[in-house]
C-alpha cells in the first residue's frame, strides 16, 4: 500500500488517465471522515486545526504516535486506533495534497 | 485535471481492461466519475436536508464533479441545528447561531433546493410527489427523515398538552419557546426532565441539557432544582463524566432517578406518573418522547424494524424494503453501538453518496469507515466526548466499532469546550457550505 502512494502522486501531478500498469485503488472516501470536524478537505480556521497541506511525513508521524499512545490528545490518540497503518498513509497523503 | 468519459470506461472494459485500474486513475480531490460535458450519470432526489440528508446532496455533487443532478426536497426553509440547541437553552448561545441557511448548497453546488413536502413516491416508476412543487424522477433515492415523536406513549400528551409540556428535541420554535419557560421560571422552581428509554436521538443530549440547565440555575436561579426521570437504568453516555460533573459543580441541584418511565403526563397539574404510579410535580417539564423513524419513512413502507426503524444494507444504506431507495441517519436501526447523532448521520450522507457514485458510474460500492464524535457542554465552558470508529464486517454484515478504537475524555476542559464549538461552526460548514 505505501508503495503506491508515490505512484498516485506521479498520476495526480501530471493527469495522466491510466498511463500504465496501475494497481487498483479506488478513491478513499474514509478520508471524509476527518472533515466532520477538520473542515471539509481538512481546511478550516478553528480551534480544531486546519490538516490541509500540512507535511504527509509529519501526518503520518503524528496520527501513529497518537494510534500508539505515545502522543498526547483529547480525542485522536483515540480515534485514530481505528485505522490501519495502510489506511493512516493515505490520510496522510490525501490531506498533504490538500491546498 | 482527470477526466474520465463513461463510454471509455466501457470500452475499456471491454477490451478487458478493469474498472479498478481507471478506479487507480480516479485521484483525490479531482474529477471523479466526471462524463463528458453533456452526459449525466443520473439524478438523485434527496428528502430531508438535516444533518444526513444535506451532506449526502453535497457530496453526490462533489464526488461526481456534477455528473449527478441532485434535487433536495426539505419543507422547512432553514437548517436548525439540534447539537449546541441545550447552550441556547441556557443562555450560554444565541438562537440565532444554530439557524443557518441552504444557499451555500444551491450557490457552491448547483443543488436544487425545493421547499415542500414529499407526500408520495411511486417507487416503480421512480417518482417522487411533492405537495406544492410538482413531481420529480429519480434514479436513486434519499430518504433522510430524523425522527418523530410516539407522542401516544405517554397519555394525556395529546396536542393540546404540547403546547405547554415542551420537548425541543427537534430545535426551531421549541427551543425558544423551552428557553422562554425557563426564563419565566421563579428562583426556586423545579424542572422536570424525562428520558425515554433508548434509542433515542443523540444519547447524550439529555444529560447535556440537564447540565445546561444547571448550569443557568447555579448562575441565576440558585434556589432552583432539577429533577432527571430517566427511563433506562442509568445515565446512558459518558454517565461517570456526567455524573462527576453534576457531583462536583451541581451538588444539590440535581435529583437522579433511574428506572424512572414515565406513562402520563397531566399538563394542567404539571404531574408526571410512571408505569409504577410514582408522581413529580414540575413548574416547567420537558418531555422528551419515545421516538420512532419520521413519519415519511412510515407512510413510504421503508420502517422494517419493530415497526419503528429502518433496516439498511450497511454497504449502500440502501432499504432492505425498497429498492433504489436509500436511508440515513436517526430513522435507520442503529448499528451495534452506532448512536443516533448529527455526526454520525453526516458520515451517512457522506457514506451513501459514495455509493451512489459508485453504483451510477457502473462500479462496485465497497464498504466505508464510519466515525462517530458527540461532544456535551457541561458548563459555558467546558465539554466532554465519547468518539468511536464503526468498521464494516463482512460477515456480520453491519458495521462494529473497531475493538480498541474510541473512548471519552479524562475529564471536563475548556480545551473540549473550545473544540465543541468549532466542531459545531466546522461541520455545519461541512454540510451546508
Amino acid at each position: 500500500m505505501k508503495k503506491l502512494i508515490p505512484l498516485i502522486g506521479l498520476l495526480a501531478s501530471t493527469g495522466v488517465l491510466a498511463a500504465g500498469p496501475a494497481p487498483a485503488t479506488p478513491f478513499p472516501y474514509f478520508v471524509a471522515n476527518c472533515f466532520n470536524c477538520h473542515g471539509t478537505e481538512g481546511r478550516v480556521n478553528s480551534a480544531i486545526p486546519s490538516i490541509a497541506g500540512r507535511d504527509r511525513e509529519y501526518l503520518e508521524a503524528a496520527l501513529t504516535a497518537f494510534k500508539a499512545g505515545t502522543k498526547q490528545a483529547t480525542i485522536m490518540h483515540q480515534l485514530a486506533k481505528g485505522y490501519t497503518d495502510e489506511e493512516i498513509a493515505v490520510l496522510a497523503d490525501y490531506f498533504s495534497r490538500q491546498k | 485535471m482527470t477526466r474520465f468519459n463513461p463510454d471509455r470506461r466501457r470500452l475499456l472494459q471491454a477490451l478487458g481492461g478493469s474498472a479498478t485500474l481507471l478506479g487507480a486513475a480516479v485521484l483525490p480531490g479531482s474529477a471523479l466519475a466526471a462524463p463528458g460535458k453533456n452526459k449525466k450519470l443520473g439524478r438523485v432526489v434527496v428528502v430531508g436536508a438535516g444533518f444526513g440528508g444535506a451532506t449526502a446532496a453535497k457530496y453526490l455533487r462533489k464526488w461526481s464533479n456534477g455528473a449527478i443532478e441532485v434535487v433536495l426536497i426539505e419543507r422547512n426553509k432553514e437548517f436548525i441545528s439540534c447539537p449546541a440547541s441545550n447552550e441556547v437553552l441556557a443562555g450560554n448561545r444565541d438562537y440565532a447561531s444554530i439557524v443557518h441557511g441552504y444557499e451555500g448548497l444551491k450557490k457552491n453546488w448547483g443543488i436544487k433546493v425545493v421547499h415542500a413536502s414529499m407526500i408520495a413516491v411511486d417507487v416503480d416508476k421512480r417518482k417522487v410527489k411533492t405537495d406544492h412543487a410538482g413531481e420529480f424522477d429519480y434514479d436513486r433515492l434519499v430518504v433522510s427523515p430524523g425522527v418523530d415523536f410516539l407522542f401516544g406513549a405517554v397519555a394525556g400528551y395529546d396536542e393540546k398538552a404540547q403546547e405547554k409540556i415542551l420537548h425541543a428535541w427537534k430545535a426551531g420554535p421549541q427551543t425558544v419557546a423551552l428557553r422562554q419557560q425557563l426564563v419565566d421560571l421563579p428562583d426556586g422552581g423545579v424542572y422536570i426532565q424525562t428520558i425515554p428509554k433508548a434509542p433515542y436521538r443523540c444519547p447524550p443530549g439529555p444529560y447535556e441539557r440537564v447540565s445546561q440547565i444547571a448550569h443557568y440555575f447555579k448562575t441565576h436561579k440558585p434556589n432552583s432544582k432539577i429533577i432527571v426521570l430517566d427511563g433506562n437504568d442509568q445515565i446512558i453516555s459518558k454517565g461517570k463524566l456526567f455524573k462527576g460533573v453534576w457531583d462536583n459543580d451541581y451538588q444539590g441541584l440535581i435529583e437522579y432517578r433511574p428506572n424512572w418511565n414515565i406513562t402520563e403526563v397531566n399538563a394542567e397539574t404539571r404531574i408526571v406518573t410512571s408505569e409504577i404510579g410514582d408522581r413529580e410535580r414540575g413548574d416547567v417539564i420537558n418531555l422528551v418522547p419515545p421516538q420512532h423513524a419520521g413519519k415519511i419513512a412510515h407512510d413510504i413502507g421503508l420502517v422494517n424494524a419493530n415497526n419503528r426503524w429502518v433496516n439498511i444494507d450497511w454497504v449502500t444504506l440502501e432499504s432492505t424494503a425498497v429498492k433504489n431507495v436509500h436511508v440515513l441517519g436517526d430513522a435507520t436501526l442503529s448499528a451495534p453501538l452506532m448512536p443516533k447523532s448529527g455526526h454520525m448521520a453526516n458520515q451517512h450522507g457522506k457514506a451513501a453518496a459514495a455509493a451512489i457514485v459508485e453504483i451510477l458510474a457502473g462500479r462496485q460500492p465497497q464498504p466505508t469507515l464510519l466515525a462517530n464524535t458527540c461532544y456535551s457542554m457541561v458548563d459555558d465552558r467546558r465539554a466532554i466526548h465519547v468518539d468511536s470508529v464503526h468498521r464494516y464486517d463482512s460477515e456480520k454484515k453491519t458495521p462494529l466499532v473497531v475493538p480498541g478504537s474510541g473512548g471519552v475524555s479524562a475529564a471536563p476542559s475548556i480545551e473540549e469546550g473550545l473544540f465543541t464549538r468549532a466542531w459545531a461552526k466546522n461541520i455545519w460548514s461541512d454540510i451546508l457550505t
